[in-house]
């Protein structure tokens, strides 16, 4: 596996670090602690296995690759200007207007989340069991 | 909505399109299945962000937090699934370039 | 009562997956009885509606589900795929191991879809969904060849970009409405301070719906993973998934919570019509059966999206209806592709010709599937288009009914082709070896080709019971 994709990873991990100070500035503790235990080590672990089953590009082809890139996606800095200098003319946003929400009784997480929404408890629990049934039927060695 | 915080969700959006933004990049221009995966990673977590501020703002941080914890559960398992198609698409083709999954047309 | 759809297979899951010996043997078995019996329930209530049960688990569970006509269709019709899907796949699995893994996955996808119709909160729809996609993931890769590696990939990516716009669209609902369940929603369009972040939200979930339901022009993915998935699997994607999880939200989403504006009309018609006349092109150039096939569930799904644009009750009807007849004659003919596949060896229509004295049962089969699927008289599909082209009529919408007429042409023409091709000329000399077929899937063609006969017939009698009764459900 090359080093760019090492540092992909690292960089995906360290995204995840910073999007869980920022959640847990924006007083939501649990949801900071979920990301950064799950996102931050355990994709990271996962990305790091799947990766060493294949194998490494040589240099050459590196900088075969790097060549079409800039050739195949011409169009994508021209979009994204295009698209900055209509914004900042104000041309495509539209009038902002956002409702007043009563504020609502504020239950604590623990009690939303294990109380009144049984059925995304369920969602999970069927969720890990079909994962668990993808890595069975799909990362089994072929029989020679 | 008071102003204030109509102010910090604009700047709270305006990192999340940032965020998008690379994640598209990523998945367009890549050359290597795993990286097209890491592109959808960081799509989500723009995704999660986005519900995290909102939820901030409204007042409701107690329903974004159990939205973003079963969130971060299924894309814990979509990842691991396309982590297993791309394992065999590499046995296959030998190499994992998406440009090589184009047989089948019409 | 209804929690028990989703309790119930998650407690045979588990109890399949225990370590002794005989349950595993026995696991088709026990799989298509709990379906047999989720069809029979449904037909029950439906017939019998008087009759109601005990709420025992709900002391236990805070579910929220609620169960009205459209439910019981769904229902109906989930436990009528999914077991066709399941005597199919008895019949052409060959290794044990791997007929254990499809009806465990089998399952999941029926929790996964059983609680997408029974559910009334946008935020476990979601969860949902993303099941049935995840196990359909896996399903498609079953055999991992590399035409089904690549479907599944093609599948992935756009499904993932699907799930970004959903959740993008989940933020703006919960900026807009506070709470995330259908009642919420529907009360904060009557809102008027909320109207953009709604509008903003409807349309993002909107995108993310489309690519789910394989629409034009957000198809790409479709042909490759119906095609390239095994038959058992094509079976269950083109009958239930691909629908239940995006076209019925569809039908939900705007039946129910959104109100129709006149500009998302106009969206949901065009988006229909490119649909029907699209994918009724490309049907006309294809080899391959079974893409032949995908691209005929795209035109018709755009018929679909069609009558919801029209927005009137009798257009809702139309494609509800429509909805249940495609579920049975698209499982019809991708039956006989299996059939075909396992007796002839492949599905390319270039190598199959003049197989009508080989085949006759399967010949007779696919020519009532597609007769419904063109629309004629008098079977099932002719009276669903035939209320969608009226309601098209009586909403003023002329250009939109005449597409959808025109249609039908080329659909009758794509098919006819394909039964020219297949079944009449003469026998290619490579053809003689025929392979042995079971009784299951003698039993799935024969049924599911008499429920289309015969839902044809019954409508002319019982439509003002059973069909018509639909339109109540549209606000």
């Amino acid at each position: 596996m090359t080093v760019r994709l090492i540092r992909s990873i690292v960089g995906l991990a360290l995204t995840s670090a910073i999007l869980a100070v920022i959640m847990y500035r924006l007083n939501s503790p649990l949801a900071a602690v979920f990301e950064l235990s799950v996102c931050s080590g355990l994709i990271s672990v996962i990305f790091v296995t799947t990766v060493s089953f294949t194998q490494r590009i040589s240099n050459e082809k590196l900088a075969i690759r790097r060549k079409e890139r800039l050739l195949r996606f011409w169009y994508l800095p021209i979009i994204l200007i295009a698209a900055g200098v209509l914004l900042s003319q104000h041309l495509l946003v539209p009038h902002f207007s956002w409702p007043v929400l009563e504020p609502a009784k504020e239950l604590d997480v623990r009690n939303v989340l294990w109380n009144a929404r049984h059925l995304d408890l369920i969602g999970q629990v069927v969720m890990l069991l079909a994962g668990a049934l993808g890595v069975v039927v799909l990362f089994k060695e072929p029989k020679k | 909505m008071s102003q204030s915080l109509m102010q910090m969700f604009g700047l709270f959006s305006i990192f999340v399109i940032l965020l998008m933004i690379t994640g598209i990049y990523c998945m367009l221009v890549s050359f290597n299945l795993i990286r097209i995966i890491i592109g959808f990673e960081i799509l989500v977590k723009a995704a999660t962000l986005l519900i995290i501020s909102a939820g901030y703002i409204c007042g409701r941080t107690a329903l974004a937090q159990s939205i973003v914890i079963t969130l971060i559960v299924i894309e814990i398992v979509v990842m691991v699934v396309a982590g297993g198609v791309a394992l065999w698409a590499f046995r296959h083709n030998k190499n994992i370039d998406p440009r090589d999954l184009g047989n089948l047309k019409g | 009562m209804f929690s028990l759809f989703i309790l119930v297979p998650l407690i045979l899951l588990f109890v399949l997956n225990l370590p002794v010996n005989f349950i595993s043997r026995a696991a088709v078995g026990l799989a298509g009885v709990f379906l047999l019996i989720q069809v029979l329930l449904a037909l029950l209530h439906t017939l019998l509606p008087w009759v109601t049960y005990p709420d025992i688990l709900g002391a236990f569970f805070a579910f929220n589900l609620y169960v009205d006509n459209l439910t019981l269709v769904m229902l109906l019709t989930i436990g009528i795929v999914a077991f066709v899907s399941l005597m199919v796949a008895a019949g052409t699995i060959a290794q044990e191991r791997q007929k254990f893994y499809f009806v465990n996955l089998l399952l999941i996808c029926v929790i996964g879809m059983n609680t997408i119709v029974l559910v009334r909160d946008i935020f476990s729809l979601y969860i949902f969904i993303e099941i049935t996609s995840v196990t359909s993931f896996i399903l498609i890769a079953l055999q991992k060849n590399k035409s089904a590696i690549e479907g599944t990939f093609k599948y992935l990516i756009l499904s993932a970009i699907a799930t970004v716009f959903m959740l993008t669209a989940l933020a703006f609902f919960m900026l807009a409405c506070g709470d995330l369940s259908f009642a919420a929603i529907h009360s904060a369009f009557f809102n008027p301070g909320a109207s953009f972040a709604l509008k903003l939200a409807t349309s993002l979930f909107l995108c993310g719906l489309f690519i789910k339901s394989g629409v034009a022009p957000f198809h790409g993915w479709l042909p490759d993973a119906y095609s390239a998935a095994p038959s058992c699997v094509s079976v269950l994607l083109a009958g239930i998934v691909t629908k239940v999880a995006g076209v019925y939200v569809l039908l939900r989403l705007f039946g129910s919570v959104f109100v129709l504006n006149p500009s998302l009309q106009n969206i949901l018609l065009l988006v229909g019509a490119f649909s029907i006349v699209l994918a009724a092109l490309a049907a006309l150039t294809q080899d391959d059966f079974k893409r032949l096939l995908a691209y005929s569930s795209i035109s018709q799904v755009g018929y679909i999206i069609l009558a919801l644009g029209c927005g009137t009750p009798l257009a809702f009807a139309g494609a509800v209806f429509h909805f249940f007849n495609h579920a049975i004659f698209k499982s019809l003919l991708f039956v006989n592709s299996a059939v075909l596949e396992k007796q002839f060896g492949s599905t390319d229509m270039n190598k199959l010709a003049g197989l009508g004295a080989k085949a006759p049962v399967t010949g007779f089969t696919s020519l009532i599937g597609m007769l419904s699927t063109a629309g004629i008289p008098p079977l099932s599909g002719f009276w669903s288009k035939l209320i969608i082209i009226i309601a098209l009529f009586s909403a003023g919408r002329f250009v939109y009914a005449g597409i959808a007429l025109l249609a039908s042409v080329l659909t009758l023409a794509y098919f006819l082709a394909f039964q020219r091709r297949v079944f009449f000329g003469k026998t290619d000399s490579a053809l003689e070896h025929v392979g042995k077929i079971s009784f299951g899937l003698r039993f799935s063609e024969v049924s599911l080709a008499i429920i289309t006969a015969v839902a044809g017939l019954i409508f002319v009698f019982a439509h003002n019971n059973w069909v018509l009764p639909l339109r109540g459900i549209f606000w």
